[in-house]
């Protein structure tokens, strides 16, 4: 249902930005205007949302602890799973952002004969991993449109990515690694019962656009071969504020400049803000010191308890008859004798017990 | 009472999906999995809203009238309050890498309990309401209207979670639905949505200091049961002090281990390790309670019933305080108690007076572990252990959730027992350590009403003990934790039939060489040991 609708929805996108270019001549329309509004809502909805989280305080320090805490100097602290200090939480940060640890740990269990196995699982850790480092290097081979000179490091990604040299234009790896690992993910969204039965409509939409994206690109690349001078002059006018469209330019360029754009503009939405979100999670990005080093609590407010006098209030004969010390002198005044005397429905009380 | 089917029933469970989507499937409360609702005296006692009798089989419980305002209002506050919730509200990208990381879904199939489900319970509702799409585009957004129904989902899934965490340990963003089923929970206790189960021991809690009631009186007297039953075993008298004022520690234990085997040999132990050393300690009728009942309930209640421990290291004079084997007891002192109720600058960074270690690990709470404290007694050599003494045992270690997910304590209670047993054999490596499985009955679902649910939550964890019994024999489940004491009696019984429960200590107690004890011929639960070889005397 909801990958159905997705894919419909995304179906429409492209069809929209083609009968928009090739019939109606709306080229500046989705030449500029539509990528300006999408990198302007992009800009404006990540720092809001951003700002949103940052909002709310994180009262407690709720680190979520994957190995031996520092306790006694003999005892090897897991200093990454259990960090103490910054310099740990930098490093399972960077693990977490980098390497996707705690996705690596992924298992499958299975129930057989009644016994219950654990395997190990690691196919989404590798499609996911494959998918967003294929996905930001392709990102970041875009600049080469958007700047004159090309940057070195732009450069060097090219001839890494390219190092096959296979074909003309030569074949990017990447964006075959790409491709590959989202329609692995998408498979798995479908095949998995339980990965399908979670699944909302908002969840396939990202990946049907992203298999759009890429497969417009490659298509754009390696079979249409759309004139690639005309498209960096369009990319430059856009980057220096003075944009222009410059005539010759395959519809499928725009479409997949469509795409994109909406991708960007669905973003700050979206549950692709996990990529700024991943940072601020308290189970991850605190270290767990809180007994060395006391974590305040901004909203922290005064609670109503019971205090050590009303106890000895309500118990101190009993407490003077089993030799306890008490604070207060057995002499007791008249409200506290009202108090002893009134029946007690203790009996009542179920002792909390199996 | 539900009849609880055979394990051979029981541990046949159905991972199939249901056709129907799952915002589509009502919720079905099935007896033996849920506890009861909460009688109205215990909310009074705390001031808690709605008193009032009901069951969670009613169709009509009894709700304020504008109970959908208070609920999403309970929210909204909650989003402002907690970065945690927004942000586990936001970025769940259902990748499902949690989803057969929870033993309540690895032992009851039902899909709601993977913890992503059981966060989307929640989340379809912040999408209705707090989101822009979820607001215009309804359902196709994965929003859902707050409906009653939705909120008895809540209510049976939030009480089918033991708010272990382990889902967290496996999540790409460290999502932890423990955090949303304590928002949850606080949440619905707006409502007076809380189990009898957590109520009562909190409304006892509140006014006795302790879980289970106990008076003064009744735990001195307690006490003097084990202290007799430790001179039978030993011959030595030892001389626990309540609320005595000066004494350099205050120790304070889950009141778990002041009644009812097994937690009563545990602290059999934790008494005579003290007596060994000639510590300068006492115990507190007030502070009788390190557990908190109140943390499964609200941040606040748990404030409130935390508070006792320091007014009281305070009241007495102490310099520092141990806390005895507690899970959740732990989480709490480790992960809130400084927050909620220090700095406790009247206390001193706990050195230890036998070893001269400082514990800087705990210098701004003061407050030590007692299994850190023996095993650093143990690195110095300072204490006279015969480990044969524990040869009736093969002895394997299930780590609380709480302790090793919210605090990281694992070591030193194996260290501590591969010196008092010759016989420790670990289980399998995805069921312990931060990987461990919860026993299926914490936070507060370790009621006899819900046994069902027991079982089948702690199906992992025996599981995996069932494993260890059939390769090296074990007998014994050795754990830092009360609740465990309490529930994994029951769970054994029911899945490994021959093995027996017992808290570290009680282990240190058996191991301990005292000085002019007698010839052991006991154990602390008064069992005889077998004959020793050689008879050789230590
Ligand atoms: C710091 C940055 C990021 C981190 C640490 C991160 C991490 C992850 C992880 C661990 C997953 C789960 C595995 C999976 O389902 O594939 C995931 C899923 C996903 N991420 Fe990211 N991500 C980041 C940035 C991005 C960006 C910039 C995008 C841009 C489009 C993106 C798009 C996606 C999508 C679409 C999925 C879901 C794939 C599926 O449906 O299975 N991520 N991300
Ligand atoms: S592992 Fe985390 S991101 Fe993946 S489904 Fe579970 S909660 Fe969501
Ligand atoms: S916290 Fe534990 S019990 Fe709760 S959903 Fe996560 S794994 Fe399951």
């Amino acid at each position: 249902m909801g990958a159905l609708f997705s894919f419909v929805v995304v179906i429409l996108l492209i069809l929209i930005a083609y009968v928009g270019v090739a019939a109606v001549g709306m080229q500046s329309i989705f030449g500029t205007v539509v990528p300006y509004a999408a990198v302007l809502i992009f800009i404006v909805g990540v720092v809001y949302r951003v700002i949103k989280w940052g909002k709310s305080p994180v009262p407690f320090p709720i680190t979520t602890t994957g190995g031996q805490q520092k306790s006694l100097p003999w005892i090897k602290q897991a200093k990454l799973d259990n960090p103490s200090g910054s310099a740990g939480v930098i490093g399972r940060m960077a693990l977490e952002i980098l390497l996707f640890r705690s996705l690596f740990r992924n298992s499958k269990s299975e129930l057989r004969d009644g016994r219950l196995a654990y395997g190990s699982a690691k196919w989404l850790w590798l499609a996911a991993i494959a998918f967003h480092w294929s996905f930001l290097i392709v990102l970041l081979r875009h600049i080469r449109l958007f700047a004159t000179p090309i940057p070195s490091f732009v450069s060097l990604l090219e001839n890494l990515d390219g190092f096959l040299q296979i074909g003309a234009p030569r074949l990017y790896l990447t964006g075959v690694i790409l491709l590959l690992a989202v329609t692995y993910l998408l498979l798995r969204r479908f095949y998995v019962p339980q990965v399908r039965y979670i699944s909302l409509a908002s969840d396939y939409f990202p990946v049907f656009l992203i298999v759009a994206i890429a497969s417009t690109g490659i298509l754009m690349r390696y079979f249409f071969k759309v004139d690639i001078v005309s498209v960096k002059e369009l990319a430059m006018g856009l980057v220096s504020f003075n944009p222009t469209i410059p005539a010759g330019i395959g519809s499928i360029f725009y479409i997949h400049v469509f795409l994109v754009s909406i991708l960007f503009a669905y973003f700050p939405f979206s549950k692709l803000m996990h990529a700024g979100g991943v940072y601020l999670s308290p189970t991850r990005n605190l270290a767990n010191n809180s007994r060395a080093v006391r974590h305040v609590n901004p909203w922290d407010y005064p609670v109503k308890v019971h205090t050590y006098d009303e106890y000895e209030n309500e118990f101190r004969e009993k407490m003077i008859n089993a030799g306890i010390p008490v604070e207060h002198s057995p002499a007791i005044t008249p409200e506290e004798e009202e108090k002893l005397t009134e029946p007690t429905d203790d009996a009542e009380i179920p002792v909390g017990k199996e | 009472m539900a009849k609880l089917p055979k394990p051979e029933q029981l541990s046949k469970v159905e991972y199939k999906l249901p056709g129907k989507r799952w915002m589509n499937t009502p919720v079905e409360f099935k007896e033996g999995m849920y506890c009861n609702g909460t009688r109205p005296d215990y909310l009074e006692t705390v001031d808690f809203p709605n008193p009032r009798k009901w069951a969670p089989s009613d169709e009509d419980w009894k709700l304020p009238e504008n109970w959908k305002e208070i609920v999403l209002n309970g929210m909204k506050e909650r989003l402002e309050k907690y970065r945690s919730f927004r942000l586990f509200m936001d970025i769940c990208v259902r990748c499902g890498a949690c989803a057969d990381k929870c033993q309540f879904y690895l032992g009851t199939g039902d899909p709601k309990n993977m913890p992503v489900l059981r966060a989307e319970l929640m989340r379809s509702v912040y999408r209705r309401y707090f989101t822009a799409s979820g607001k215009m585009l309804g359902k196709l957004a994965g929003g859902r209207e707050l409906t009653l129904d939705v909120l008895k989902e809540w209510w049976y899934y939030f009480y089918q979670c033991s708010e272990c965490r382990r889902c967290s340990v496996f999540c790409p963003y460290g999502i932890d639905q423990a955090e949303i089923t304590m928002i949850g929970r606080e949440i619905l206790n707006l409502l007076g949505l809380n189990t009898d189960w957590i109520a009562g021991p909190v409304a006892n809690c509140y006014m006795k200091g302790n879980h289970l009631g106990l008076e003064p009186h009744t735990i001195k007297s307690n006490f003097e049961f084990m202290v007799d039953d430790i001179e039978e075993i030993t011959g030595i008298k030892v001389e626990p002090s309540f609320n005595r004022k000066g004494a350099e520690i205050l120790f304070v234990a889950p009141s778990g281990d002041m009644f009812g085997d097994p937690g009563t040999f545990t602290c059999m132990g934790y008494m005579m390790l003290f007596h060994e050393l000639g510590l300068d300690y006492t115990w507190s009728t007030f502070a009788s309670e390190g557990g908190n009942f109140g943390s499964f309930t609200s941040m606040e209640m748990g404030k409130r019933l935390n508070y006792k421990i320091y007014a009281e290291a305070k009241r007495l004079g102490v310099k520092w305080i141990i806390g005895g084997e507690c899970g959740h007891m732990w989480r709490v002192v480790n992960q809130y108690m400084d927050t909620w109720n220090g700095p406790a600058d009247f206390l001193e960074v706990p050195v230890s007076p036998i070893t001269g270690t400082r514990f800087e690990n705990a210098k701004s709470t003061k407050m030590v572990h007692i299994a850190e404290f023996t095993a650093d007694l143990i690195k110095h050599g300072k204490l006279k252990l015969d480990p044969s003494r524990n040869d009736h045992l093969k002895v394997t270690f299930h780590d609380s959730c709480n302790t090793s997910r919210g605090m990281g304590i694992l070591d030193e209670p194996r260290y501590i027992i591969k010196n008092v047993c010759n016989h420790f054999y670990e289980m399998p490596e995805d069921t312990i350590r931060e990987k461990t499985f919860c026993c299926g009955s914490g936070s507060g679902l370790n009621a006899a009403e819900n046994m069902e649910l027991r079982m089948r939550g702690g199906f992992p964890r025996a599981n995996a003990v069932k494993y260890v019994q059939q390769t090296h024999g074990v007998n014994m489940l050795a754990n830092i934790c009360a609740i465990d004491r309490a529930a994994l009696p029951t769970l054994m019984n029911y899945w490994v039939p021959g093995v027996d429960v017992a808290g570290l200590h009680e282990l240190v107690g058996n191991a301990l060489v005292m000085k002019g004890e007698k010839e052991r011929t006991q154990d602390l639960r008064l069992e005889d040991l077998p004959e020793k070889e050689g008879a050789e005397n230590v």
